[in-house]
């Protein structure tokens, strides 16, 4: 009887010690933090180091073989850099429409003089709910080919020719640019509307008390101001730019008229998944994580982001 | 004078936002115009600016709701138990880890912090042939837990319940300790329901981040009864498709629950949405 309880007593004693040291101060943050770490090793950095293995290498189905840097010399081709070359207009276009327009409006959605805020802002973010994939099926009906489609009856109301949208270079690229941009300037909006709360009042009051005009109050008080919500907005529009596939697979499904459409993630699908290339798409993917961080040090470097007094 | 001047400034400019707003609106009003029409036109000729309102009918949705959107009902229904699943599992998950990072002092606090910043900025286009390969070798290609999978730990919301988190008062944990609480029971009883407002974002930016996801499932979905809603309607846009019916109706479908819910929980949305905006 005795030695029945002392042997429960132990039992207990080492399940509570167990128990109890889950539940110290020092281990449970590991605990809780353990899911972060696992899907770090699992998802992140293993997939990493695998991509960068990868790209040294010819990938077949139960048979890889190492090919040193053969995958990064096949990259060096006229695909590869109209892929590259469309890709950085996207960007250049989207990062210029999607911080310059949701100022202005963000800066008029903050004055006094502007009835039913509310309502505009809630109806100008209403396009960021819509999936690309729905903004695009919607987006290819307005612009269709026909002189009988939405835009092309407005070019024909100011006696312009119907145009052909989705196949000549310059007009592929603003409709990726226009479905980029009507799904991201919302969201930008909110961004700038938070940054403007910001600015202290009296800083306006102190340029009136100087006789500044509205415009130069904009100037040198709010786009200062302003500054770190702009290198935010920029950094998160290169990089999605740099990521783009939707926008043109959206357009053109899996190929467009002259590769017009091609982005560098377009081609990384084309080449991993569709070719079964997985070692060429890999190191088509490295290069675009170097293009992606010198291109952010780039901007933010341009932005005096590193600078001690910000 | 300068009063009524003022006046007329502020309805000038009401006048411009209007304008604005009209023309963002467009394509979604478009949208609905054109599922009220002939679909197999509207493919081959756009959507026509003039139109006899008289001509509108509901043909496109009879056909969703008939035995030919089947399939489309199937995405529906893949799409609603991937982001389901998806919130349920990322919001427990990624408020454990950022509640963690914020509200203990840990060896390796700042080291998992950074990590978690560095791996927000790794793009996920990069790491997507591997995974695959990895989806491929572990004979999940097809399945609901694949598509799943690399959301499942969110960094965008482990580092938002983070930043949640700081603002939250320590000395509640202190004396749920003294009453003899555990460091999970404090957790899960007391902090998580003061966290209510970040799970509500996060449920949003996580569910819609799912509804609208599309290149991850269209990697690892195989089969047109397993597709989510996007990978399912884009099979749709094909120039030689028979089912454009469903392809207009079906989009209002697929957006018209989520405005709706934008209207309800305005504020849950944006702060979900512009979570990149906190300041650290």
């Amino acid at each position: 009887m005795e030695r029945s309880e002392t042997m429960s007593n132990k039992k207990t004693f080492s399940l509570k010690g167990i128990l109890h040291f889950l539940n110290s101060k020092k281990v449970a943050p590991y605990v809780f933090v353990s899911p972060f770490i696992v899907s770090f090793l699992a998802l992140y950095l293993y997939p990493m180091i695998q991509a960068i293995i990868m790209s040294f290498q010819q990938v077949l189905p139960g048979q890889t073989t190492f090919v040193g840097t053969h995958n990064y010399q096949r990259i060096l081709n006229p695909t590869f850099f109209q892929a590259l070359g469309n890709t950085a207009t996207y960007v250049f276009f989207t990062v210029i429409i999607l911080v310059m327009i949701p100022i202005i409006l963000s800066v008029f959605l903050n004055s006094k003089s502007l009835y039913f805020k509310n309502f505009f802002r809630a109806a100008l973010f209403i396009p960021a709910l819509t999936s690309v994939i729905v903004a695009g099926i919607i987006f290819r009906m307005m612009f269709g080919e026909s002189e009988n489609s939405f835009v092309n009856e407005l070019l024909g109301l100011v006696g312009m020719d119907p145009v052909q949208w989705r196949y000549g270079a310059g007009t592929g690229m603003f409709l990726m640019v226009l479905l980029a941009s009507w799904r991201w300037i919302g969201v930008n909006i909110l961004y700038f509307l938070a940054g403007l709360q910001n600015v202290s009042e009296e800083l306006y009051e102190a340029a009136d008390i100087d006789g500044a005009s509205a415009w130069q109050k904009f100037l040198f008080v709010t786009m200062p101001a302003l500054k770190p919500v702009i290198i935010f907005v920029a950094t998160i529009t290169i990089i999605n730019g740099f990521r783009m596939f939707e926008e043109s697979f959206v357009f053109w499904e899996n190929s467009s008229p002259g590769n017009i459409g091609l982005t560098i993630v377009g081609y990384i699908y084309k080449e991993g998944i569709q070719q079964n290339d997985m070692g060429f798409g890999a190191a088509i993917g490295v290069v675009l994580m170097l293009i992606i961080f010198v291109v952010s040090m780039i901007q933010l470097k341009f932005f005096g982001a590193f600078k001690k007094e910000d | 004078m300068g009063k009524n001047n003022k006046k007329w400034v502020s309805i000038l400019l009401t006048a411009l936002f209007a304008v604005i707003t009209v023309i963002a609106l467009t394509p979604v009003v478009s949208l609905i115009v054109a599922s009220m029409r002939p679909s197999s036109e509207l493919m081959r000729q756009g959507l026509s600016f003039f139109f006899d309102p008289a001509s509108l009918d509901l043909g496109n949705y009879l056909a969703v709701f008939s035995e030919e959107g089947a399939s489309y009902w199937q995405w529906y229904m893949n799409s609603l138990i991937v982001s389901g699943g998806l919130i349920v599992l990322s919001l427990f998950f990624s408020s454990m880890v950022g509640y963690a990072l914020a509200m203990y002092n840990f060896k390796g606090v700042r080291v998992i912090f950074m990590l978690v910043l560095f791996v927000l900025m790794v793009p996920f286009e990069i790491l997507m042939l591997p995974l695959y390969q990895m989806m491929t070798g572990l004979n999940l290609v097809d399945t609901y837990f694949a598509v799943m999978l690399p959301l499942i730990v969110a960094p965008v919301a482990v580092f938002f319940f983070r930043q949640y988190c700081l603002g939250l008062p320590k000395e509640l944990m202190e004396s749920a300790r003294i009453d003899g609480c555990t460091e999970y029971g404090i957790f899960f009883k007391i902090m998580a329901p003061l966290m209510g407002p970040s799970f509500a974002a996060m449920a949003i930016l996580q569910g819609l981040t799912s509804w609208n996801n599309f290149l991850w499932p269209l990697l690892v979905l195989r089969s047109n009864e397993m597709f989510t809603l996007p990978v399912g309607l884009a099979t749709l846009l094909t120039p030689y498709g028979n089912n454009y019916e469903l392809l207009f109706s079906g989009s209002v479908l697929t957006i018209v629950p989520i405005v709706l819910l934008f209207l309800f929980f305005q504020k849950f949305f944006i702060s979900g949405l512009t979570v990149g905006g906190v300041k650290g």
